[in-house]
């Protein structure tokens, strides 16, 4: 066990390597307010995140992450580019498996860049890679945005489209939607006999609360819409499968990709995106020949990441956390911008001081 | 050192129980007066009978401060997170059963099931500017239920009680509530979504993990299991 001080000091080491690349050292609140991420994450956040009541202030959480506080500081009166470091601890409600912290360090690294967002994919990933050798790690990464791209350009309706993107995050609720539009799954119970009806909503008693007759009258429509929409075809769903599929080396996958994107040209951009990253890369000193690449990284941990994704994994330990996480998180800064029309393009990443440590002193044995 | 168990202190709950144990030659009965809440055990030496309400009693199990208790398996998984760290099932009663069930208003012809439930909370929150309402006092079953069946851009809002009518009072879009006939949801306008129940809810007689399980208390709950008839 590694004790708290000496934590700290590992936070403020790794912090200080961020300064040294220009970040500017910032802060955040620990209680954070409770809407905001609610809004964002929606009720499933209760379960990960500690909330608690303030008489006056009503409901706040205990900052499950920086992300959103940083990127709110940084709408509210940062000046772009920009690029961030901090440290403090997080916090995370573990219900089901009591052997994880729940209380735990991050030392982070985001930049906020308009104009070169490959660049600055490229420059996160190798910092937080340099930040953390000599340890031996494995690196594992992903991009989101060939998912997103593929998804966009399915030959189906905008609704289906909008519906499988809604829950790109949520890989068994995509299928089970994905497999319905694809005639391989049957509707859902009632649907048939209710569409069957010329006038689904005589006798449906009297009309009660919010969502009122219309809303009910226009779902009706857009599932009349959708039951006339022919079937998502057995190819497309199988080069959603191979993309999803994927779990080779980055220049690997390239290729692989290419083959792909011929039978799926909206992914090429994207495509070229990976590709024009594996050379940003490259040019900082990273081994994309040996740079492992999994289609569907990112999907199940990291909602809002919607590019490019990584992680950091010590592999002699797979019963640790990992090391370090990242990517990239436009969605998440077009979420909370939404307001006041804000958007900037951000890239960003975060280390376990206390799991260096760890590593460190295991190595040392 | 006594073994104490704890049962619900008031209403048909407790009635129940008392007729359980003792068709099961156990017998339960109140001391004192109607209003004292005192009770004893005949027929068992070394149990104390504590009566308590039914919502604490899981608290109580998992805190160890009794060893065993009756209350609904309901409350036990709302209210204990990783609830079989803390507590095992000694016996199912067969009574008290409910079903917590999640209902909409009969007039969303366009609902049924969970997957609809999803499709029209999206389009609801786009058109209103907050996630749909859904009123319950089971927020961890609830949460978890419309979780593993990716549900997203809901909220749960707390209602203790009367929860049929938050919809027409239009403090919530839908319900979630325990039921057994299904009449106050009908008489409220609403229909309970198809496919299985959130959670079958019965009265449970529950072991706790962290209780104080010497040599004595280990003989006394083998001598209760043996006469329940029960596995231990």
């Amino acid at each position: 066990m590694v004790d708290k001080a000496q934590i700290r000091a590992e936070a403020a080491r790794l912090m200080g390597v961020f300064e040294a690349k220009g970040a500017t050292a910032v802060e955040a609140d620990i209680l954070q307010p409770a809407g905001t991420l609610l809004d964002l994450y929606g009720e499933d956040i209760r379960g990960r995140a500690f909330v608690t009541q303030d008489p006056i202030r009503g409901e706040a959480m205990l900052r499950p992450d920086f992300t959103v506080p940083v990127v709110q500081m940084h709408m509210a009166d940062g000046a772009e580019p920009a690029r961030y470091t901090y440290m403090g601890e997080v916090f995370r409600a573990q219900e089901e498996s009591t052997h994880r912290a729940s209380e735990y360090f991050q030392v982070g690294y985001e930049v906020f860049d308009r104009d070169a967002p490959i660049e600055a994919d490229a420059e996160v990933f190798a910092y937080i890679q340099d930040a953390l050798s000599p340890l031996p790690l494995r690196a594992a990464t992903g991009d989101m945005g060939l998912l997103l791209a593929a998804v966009r350009g399915l030959k189906t309706t905008g609704r289906r489209k909008a519906a499988l993107l809604r829950h790109i995050w949520r890989p068994r609720r995509f299928r089970a939607l994905l497999d319905r539009f694809a005639g391989r799954a049957p509707l859902p119970e009632g649907r048939a006999a209710m569409l069957a009806k010329d006038d689904p909503m005589q006798d449906a008693g009297p009309q009660i609360g919010l969502r009122s007759a219309a809303e009910i009258a226009e779902r009706i429509e857009a599932l009349r819409e959708d039951a006339a929409a022919a079937p998502i075809s057995v190819q497309e769903v199988e080069l959603l499968d191979d993309l999803l599929g994927l779990r080779e080396t980055t220049v690997n996958v390239l290729s692989r990709l290419r083959d792909i994107a011929v039978d799926m040209p909206a992914i090429a951009d994207a495509v070229d995106r990976l590709e024009a990253r594996a050379e940003a890369l490259y040019q900082r000193g990273v081994d994309v020949d040996n740079l492992d690449f999994e289609g569907s990284y990112g999907r199940t941990s990291m909602e809002y990441y919607d590019g490019f994704v990584f992680g950091f994994y010590a592999e002699t330990r797979p019963d640790l956390p990992p090391v370090a996480t990242g990517g990239r998180y436009d969605a998440l800064t077009r979420v909370l911008g939404r307001a006041k029309g804000h958007e900037i393009p951000a890239v960003g990443g975060v280390i376990r001081p206390e799991i260096v440590l760890e590593l460190t002193a295991g190595g040392a044995k | 050192m006594t073994l104490k168990i704890g049962v619900p202190s008031k209403g048909r709950l407790m009635e129940k129980t008392f007729d359980w144990f003792g068709a099961r030659g156990v017998e339960l009965a109140r001391t004192g007066s109607d209003r004292e809440y005192a009770a004893a055990v005949n027929g068992i030496d070394g149990i104390e009978l504590v009566l308590l309400s039914a919502g604490e009693i899981p608290r109580e199990l998992a805190a160890g401060r009794i060893h065993l208790g009756v209350t609904g398996s309901d409350l036990v998984r709302e209210k204990l997170g990783s609830w079989q760290d803390k507590v095992s099932e000694l016996a199912l009663m067969g009574f008290g059963h409910a079903d917590l069930i999640i209902a909409v208003p009969k007039c969303w012809v366009d609902v049924n099931t969970l997957d609809d439930l999803d499709a029209a909370a999206a389009a609801f929150r786009a058109q209103h500017g907050f996630r749909l309402r859904i009123a319950t006092k089971f927020h961890r079953l609830i949460r978890d239920h419309l979780r593993d069946h990716g549900v997203a851009d809901y909220q749960l809002v707390d209602s203790q009680g009367a929860t049929e009518g938050t919809v027409k009072n239009e403090t919530a879009e839908a319900v979630a509530d325990i039921t057994s006939t299904g009449e106050t949801l009908r008489a409220n306008h609403l229909k309970i979504l198809a496919g299985k129940p959130v959670h079958k809810s019965q009265a449970t007689l529950f072991k706790s993990r962290n209780a104080d399980w010497n040599e004595a208390t280990r003989a006394t709950l083998k001598t209760l299991t043996e006469k329940l008839g029960l596995q231990s």
